[in-house]
């Protein structure tokens, strides 16, 4: 699976993963961040084999579902990450902001909105501010305002100079990452810009764009 | 491994308890329950019942944190919070120390009570102190934690986890010698019945009930529940994988 990918991703940058369900997008993501059993081939990051215990503490990585304890409230499961990772009290306020929650900081989890939930689980990978935020379909469900924040509030962490990894299954979330990383069938496809993939396939939407890539590629 | 990290999901774990204030009342109320029903039915047998009495009180913390551990366990496995700790700068036994710590807690409090009702309310006695009989409902119910983080990892769903009950507890509770004395028991079902950690901690409750000496026996009992539950914490680390398809 992923043959030969070598990914440059640029320091406090956005690069999109793009490609529908079943591409190959959580299994590479999974790998980059360590917790994938791969086959062959080794992954490094940061300079690093994907896992290592050095890279723990420098990577951030939000599962494609919520995964934080439903029955304690929000400020509860940050508290609990916050000790895990030595992060203060004070991080945990600005966290909480940050997601925009402060509101619902003594909420039971289970008792929010799905994406008020993905929010949570987002606000505790920001917790030890990590070089490298790797996140899995972290739209997934939310509705257009929520979505265009996040990816404001995305590229917001980037300026501060995190570098982040998004993987998605919309294209039009495509428009909004410095790069791409084209994924179909377990196969990188593009890895470039989005203006330079417009211009090379001359469509006009990204869409489109991903469309006449597969069908030049199988034709 | 971090002394932090370790008190962190101890207090984390507690937590999570003290929201589901149902199963803590099931886990004090049920046990109590039970033993004034073993008083009921042998009524007419005290005899009977001063033998049995004290080592259920030892045993039931055993059989619940079993259940508990390996359905939270199995919970932490299924919504992926532990795929997640295991990417967090922290040990496997942090995590597995933590859950030690908050179901050693919680089970003092259960062998506390429940003891309170089997010496307080229907007049149990001990040949040693109730101490030591709470003291090994403890240690059992660590040992029902470590056997149930282990064999979390064998069920995919709560129905399976459920079902090690009648086919990990049961067995043992029937060939422990709580119902026949184990030397009245065919050869192959001794054997059989040594190979359980059950029998270990049956026997040590029996002879704390009635053995004023204890006798080097009680003594490789303790040993044996204590080394089964670091074999069965070091198997339950190894299942905690940081890798997994």
């Amino acid at each position: 699976m992923l043959p030969g990918l070598d990914l440059d991703v640029e320091h406090g940058s956005v690069t999109g993963l793009l490609g529908p369900s079943g591409s190959g997008k959580t299994t590479l993501i999974r790998a980059i961040v360590g917790v994938q059993i791969v086959a062959g081939g080794d992954v490094s990051v940061l300079g690093l084999p994907a896992g290592t215990k050095e890279l723990r503490p420098r990577v951030g990585y939000v599962t494609q579902a919520p995964s934080v304890y439903g029955d304690l409230t929000v400020r509860e499961n940050l508290r609990y990450f916050a000790r895990l990772v030595d992060a203060g009290t004070g991080r945990v306020d600005e966290v909480i902001a940050r997601v925009g929650l402060a509101e619902d900081e003594n909420s039971i989890v289970d008792a929010l909105s799905g994406g008020q939930r993905a929010r949570v689980s987002l606000a505790t990978a920001l917790l030890n501010e990590p070089e490298l935020l790797v996140l899995d379909e972290p739209t997934v469900g939310l509705d257009p305002v929520l979505r265009r924040d996040l990816w404001d509030f995305f590229h917001a962490l980037a300026e501060a100079g995190t570098t982040l990894l998004v993987s998605s299954h919309v294209m039009d979330e495509a428009a909004r990452c410095d790069r791409l990383v084209l994924l179909r069938e377990g196969r990188v496809i593009a890895v470039e810009t989005p203006a330079s993939l417009l211009g090379r396939t001359g469509a006009h939407e990204l869409d489109d764009a991903f469309l006449r890539l597969v069908e030049g590629a199988a034709g | 491994m971090s002394g932090r990290a370790t008190g962190a999901t101890a207090e984390r774990v507690v937590r999570q308890l003290r929201r589901d204030p149902r199963t803590i009342a099931l886990l004090i109320v049920v046990p109590c329950v039970l033993v004034f029903l073993v008083d009921q039915l042998l009524a007419d047998r005290p005899q009977v019942f001063e033998q049995v009495g004290v080592p259920l009180l030892g045993l039931f913390p055993l059989v619940s944190m079993f259940l508990v551990t390996s359905i939270t366990m199995l919970r932490e496995r299924m919504t992926g919070t532990l795929e997640r700790l295991l990417t967090l700068p922290l040990a496997k036994l942090d995590i597995l120390l933590g859950y030690g710590i908050a179901f050693a807690l919680l089970a003092t409090v259960q062998a506390t009570i429940v003891s309170a009702v089997g010496f307080g309310l229907l007049d149990l006695t001990v040949a040693n102190s109730k101490l030591l009989v709470i003291l090994l409902a403890v240690a059992n119910a660590v040992l029902g934690m470590a056997l149930g983080l282990f064999l979390s990892a064998f069920a995919r769903t709560e129905f399976q986890a459920v079902q090690f009950m009648p086919a990990f507890i049961l067995p043992q509770i029937l060939l422990c010698g709580l119902l026949v004395p184990r030397d009245e028991m065919a050869e192959w079902l001794q054997w059989l019945s040594a190979l359980m950690p059950f029998t270990y901690a049956y026997d040590a409750l029996s002879r704390a009930a009635s053995d004023p000496t204890l006798g080097a026996r009680f003594w490789v009992d303790v040993a044996v529940l204590v080394g089964v539950t670091l074999l069965a914490l070091a198997l339950g680390a190894a299942t905690l994988r940081r890798r997994t398809p």
